[in-house]
């Protein structure tokens, strides 16, 4: 398996995207912004398929999208972005937008299917280079903001009152989200982002209860869907996004059995 | 006696509704001062009036010998459920002074084992905050305020929802750290007994004024 280069690039994705999603998926946790973070990646379809439609790469297109939703949530308080009724309006417009770019663009269906699918296994060098320098970048940006990010993450009534640059925080925040989104886009499915983004994080939690302990099992979690997905698709010929769905699904059912039981047991 | 706060000629309205005019009053240093007076008063917005002047460097009104930074606001109403997942130790950690480097070093680590000794919560440190019992949340939120090394400490309704024994021992806990401290506390409370018992002033908010008077447990 790992004597295809695709593969290998794909295996090396998985890293960062484990990365990534681990250090981020603890915090769109704790914030609550699960919602938010699934209508971010139908924005980001909306952005792809506006790159098409524009003649860009559809990686800037879902850039420009989410990093302008971020932007536009935060600024107007984090609050939008958990109404029911904003994140139904909001899903259905950019969905209806990228079918319309596509449409426009008058590319073939199977191209939506890429874009909302992804294909871990398709990424190239040059694709694989963009996720690395991307991933760095980020994991720079939320190191330097970890300590303000996590008060205001998991005590933000603390946070409002005992830290500065609360606001600040939460817009940087989003459009880290919104990067995050658009980097594992191409490899996980726009549909699908979330799934990473907030699943291993909720059954992480479940777990373990030091935040360190819980970005690191985030990572084992996501690592062990990436690979595992990319493992049983290579052998099955089913699609990488359905086992990793799958894996991540099941951990977190474990978890929730997990905490059953402890309860019944109080 | 030396005063850590004063309020000169305040006034303070909200959208449609003057809730004081003409504030005089100071906080005394290194006491327990209790803030009274009825629901929809005025006690949190006064607070958080003073705390933005302070923070805006406004002193027009509200003079401090202490910086905003040296103090710390344990608010009333916090989002912790019983699913909150982060344990006693790290929740108490936030309170620790900046530092760049996401990881605490040895001295910020030992500084939280010890503040965690004082508001007895070592044996539950390794416990998620959402399974602590209310009592043991307060004393979690004193010692994430602790970590910042406040000179003065603003706890809004702390015992609202506690059990004789329990506020009472989060009072007598908070008398003796500040002591060894020389901490200054603002209390907001509507319990006559705590007031009886540990206040050393009271601040009397009603008919749009304020009243300093001292208690008790002063002498």
């Amino acid at each position: 398996m790992l004597e295809y280069n695709f593969m290998r690039y794909a295996f090396i994705a998985g890293v960062f995207i484990a990365l990534i999603c681990a250090f981020m998926g603890v915090f769109v946790v704790a914030r609550q912004t699960s919602f938010f973070t699934h209508t971010l990646s139908e924005i980001g379809f909306s952005g792809a398929s506006f790159g098409v439609f524009a003649g860009i790469p559809p990686l800037f297109g879902m850039l420009l999208f989410t990093c302008a939703s971020g932007l536009f949530i935060g600024l107007s308080g984090e609050k939008v972005g958990r109404r029911e009724a904003s994140i139904s309006v909001f899903s259905g417009l950019f969905l209806g937008l990228g079918i319309l770019f596509l449409s426009l663009s008058q590319k073939q269906s199977n191209y939506a299917t890429s874009i909302l699918f992804g294909s871990i296994v398709g990424i190239d060098r040059s694709n694989l280079i963009t996720l690395v320098v991307l991933s760095i970048v980020l994991l720079i940006v939320v190191a330097l903001l970890f300590r303000p990010l996590a008060y205001n993450s998991f005590d933000a009534q603390g946070a409002e009152f005992n830290q500065r640059y609360n606001q600040s925080i939460s817009i940087i925040f989003l459009i880290l989200l919104a990067l995050t989104i658009s980097i594992t886009a191409q490899i996980v499915g726009s549909l699908l982002i979330f799934v990473l983004l907030t699943i291993p994080a909720q059954a992480a939690k479940y777990f373990v209860h030091s935040l360190n302990k819980m970005i690191a099992l985030t990572f084992g979690f996501v690592l062990l869907g990436v690979w595992l997905g990319l493992y049983l698709s290579f052998v099955t010929n089913w699609p990488v996004s359905f086992f990793i769905t799958v894996i991540e699904s099941l951990l977190y059912g474990v978890a929730i059995l997990k905490q059953k039981i402890r309860t019944a047991h109080n | 006696m030396e005063n850590i706060i004063t309020v000169s000629h305040l006034d303070l309205r909200i959208p449609d509704r003057l809730l004081f005019s003409d504030l005089n009053f100071s906080f005394p240093k290194n006491k327990l001062t209790c803030i009274t007076g009825e629901n929809g008063v005025g006690k949190t917005t006064l607070i958080k009036h003073i705390l933005e002047d302070l923070r805006r460097h406004q002193n027009q009104h509200v003079q401090a010998t202490i910086s905003r930074n040296k103090i710390q606001y344990v608010p009333q109403l916090r989002n912790i459920d019983d699913d909150y997942p982060l344990n006693i130790r790290d929740f108490v950690s936030f309170g620790l002074k900046k530092r760049l480097l996401p990881w605490n070093s040895k001295k910020m680590k030992a500084k939280v084992e010890h503040i965690l000794a004082e508001t007895k919560l070592t044996k539950i440190a390794d416990q998620p905050l959402g399974h602590a019992s209310g009592g043991e949340k307060q004393r979690a939120y004193l010692a994430q305020a602790l970590c910042s090394d406040p000179e003065l400490l603003i706890l809004d309704e702390a015992t609202a929802s506690l059990d004789t024994e329990s506020k009472n021992f989060l009072l007598q806990m908070l008398k003796s750290i500040m002591r060894d401290k020389n901490l200054t506390v603002l209390f907001i409370t509507h319990d006559p007994e705590l007031i009886e018992k540990y206040g050393d002033y009271e601040l009397k908010l009603q008919n749009h004024t304020a009243n300093l008077s001292q208690k008790e447990a002063a002498n």
